[in-house]
């Protein structure tokens, strides 16, 4: 029932905010800025963590491969996919969903409370569309780069640590990620990341708005933001996978 | 003029405002007083839209507001400026974009009129040279006058501050509240100010309503007060007294 009722709210949030800005050049300026701070922001810990994630897959499933008659260079094309369909995408998510997420539930939350968005109303501005379209639609542009760049990152990271641990040759590596390509892949994977970054800045926007009170709630609604939008993440990482790939 | 009518206004079962009725009056200081939890800041939002009372009107001028369509709202809107308790600066924003905000939103000026225009402003309120300063890099009476200056930045024709100068020393006070009063009368502003420093008051009201527990329990000019034979009212006077 109480879901229902946030289901709904949500929805009409969503309805505000989707209305024509007041003036464009302001609204695009406002898209240019929240595009470049979400990205300048979280390039460096996304290269971190796909190269470490592609890194450390190509260990497990070498792991895996040994003693096996399987030839070698499977471990590349395993990589390649188990990264594509899912680590990239799902886990860029799940980090950003942390730091953007939070970030953007913390400065729509402290506009709520200490009355920056009534100032915005009275003024007679819509302040649902004024404080979040702007951050939804950079979100969606910037976080599907990232997720392309992390699924990069994360087969040169495997590719590297094959080499460094001994398990598989550069080339061997190479020739595995060559084979049996399946570009469908990479348009589910970024069909996943679109659908990600909305989910992610839509929940946190919604969750600052709603902020009721002071420092402490807008703590909560940070918080909220990171758990709802990591499970939206989740639900529609299954949600997709059925309807795409099977 | 801005003319209230029979408003009510209950949160779950409080009764905050009680059929309240009060006028306020074009290029006059209008004064909401009364005691802390009596109902002035929640009558407030209510004449700015942020709240919607169960029943009564409000009037600008002859637009009746709560019976507008959100376009026609957001005309009287425009005409709206408001000075809020903690001021609401926007924080990302340095002291002249604050005061840009409205004109680059609801004008077509270029940026060199912008800033002249801002320029004007806060040199109305004497704030100079702070143009580059963040919010929370400036003190609390210069926060007040950049929101006075965002306020005027386009001309309203209704001002309302709440609580203008609380927590301000005296004397900046008496500043601020002689900026209000001199561009209330400059503008032929409807000035609307709820507070609870009766020096205020007694330096620039003109019109006075007071609030007792959601109700108008007495309106006047400020020399009817210590006249009146409202037991509520000079109990608030004289406990203000010093
Ligand atoms: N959003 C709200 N929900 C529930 N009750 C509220 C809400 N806003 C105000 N109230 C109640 O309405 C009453 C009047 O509050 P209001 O803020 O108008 O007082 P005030 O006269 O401005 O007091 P002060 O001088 O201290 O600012 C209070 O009892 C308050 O608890
Ligand atoms: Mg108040």
């Amino acid at each position: 029932m109480k879901f229902l009722q946030n289901f709904g709210e949500y929805i009409l949030f969503l309805k505000a905010v989707f209305t024509k800005p007041e003036k464009l050049k302001i609204f695009r300026q406002q898209i240019i800025t929240e595009s470049y701070n979400i990205g300048n922001s979280s390039y460096g810990i996304i290269a971190l963590i796909s190269t470490f994630i592609g890194a450390v897959s190509t260990i497990q499933i070498g792991y895996q491969f040994e003693g096996s008659l399987l030839p070698d260079y499977l471990i590349g094309r395993i990589v390649r996919d188990s990264n594509i369909l899912e680590f990239a995408p799902t886990i860029t998510a799940l980090v950003l969903g942390g730091k953007v997420g939070s970030s953007i539930a913390s400065e729509i939350g402290t506009m709520k409370v200490t009355e920056q968005i009534d100032a915005l109303e009275i003024m007679g501005i819509n302040a649902a569309s004024h404080t979040s379209f702007a951050k939804i639609i950079g979100g969606v542009i910037t976080i599907p780069m990232l997720v392309l760049y992390a699924m990069i990152l994360s087969l040169v990271g495997g590719a590297v640590s094959g080499w460094l641990s001994g398990i598989i040759s550069v080339e061997g590596f190479v020739k595995g990620l060559r084979t049996g390509f399946v570009g469908y892949n990479v348009v589910f994977a970024m069909t996943k990341a679109y659908t990600f970054s909305f989910i992610i800045t839509s929940i946190s926007a919604f969750q600052g708005f709603r902020t009721v009170g002071g420092a402490l709630e807008v703590g909560e609604s940070s918080t909220n933001a990171v758990v709802y939008s990591c499970i939206g993440i989740i639900f529609f990482d299954f949600i997709l996978s059925q309807l795409m790939l099977f | 003029m801005i003319i209230v009518e029979n408003v009510n206004k209950t949160f779950g079962n409080k009764h905050v405002l009680k059929d309240f009725s009060a006028k306020f009056y074009k290029g006059k200081c209008n004064f909401i007083i009364g005691a802390s939890g009596g109902g002035k800041s929640v009558l407030m939002k209510c004449m700015v839209g942020l709240i919607t009372p169960e029943t009564g009107s409000i009037t600008f001028d002859d637009r009746d507001f709560l019976k507008l369509n959100y376009k026609e709202k957001i005309n009287v809107r425009k005409d709206i400026g408001m000075l809020f308790q903690n001021t609401a600066l926007f924080d990302s924003l340095s002291v002249e974009e604050n005061v840009a905000f409205p004109l680059r939103m609801f004008t077509t000026f270029t940026e060199e009129e912008i800033s002249d225009r801002v320029n004007f402003c806060l040199s109305r309120v004497n704030l100079i040279n702070l143009n580059k300063f963040a919010p929370s890099n400036i003190s609390g009476g210069q926060k007040k006058r950049v929101g006075i200056a965002r306020a005027i930045a386009l001309n309203p024709k209704y001002l309302f501050c709440d609580e203008p100068n609380s927590g301000l020393d005296p004397l900046t006070s008496r500043l601020i509240d002689e900026l209000i009063k001199d561009i209330t009368i400059e503008y032929q502003i409807t000035t609307i100010i709820n507070t609870h420093d009766m020096k205020s008051l007694f330096v620039m009201g003109d019109n006075i309503v007071f609030i007792h527990q959601g109700n108008k329990w007495w309106e006047g000019e400020k020399e009817g007060i210590r006249s009146s034979e409202n037991n509520e009212l000079l109990a608030f006077m004289e406990a203000s007294e010093f």
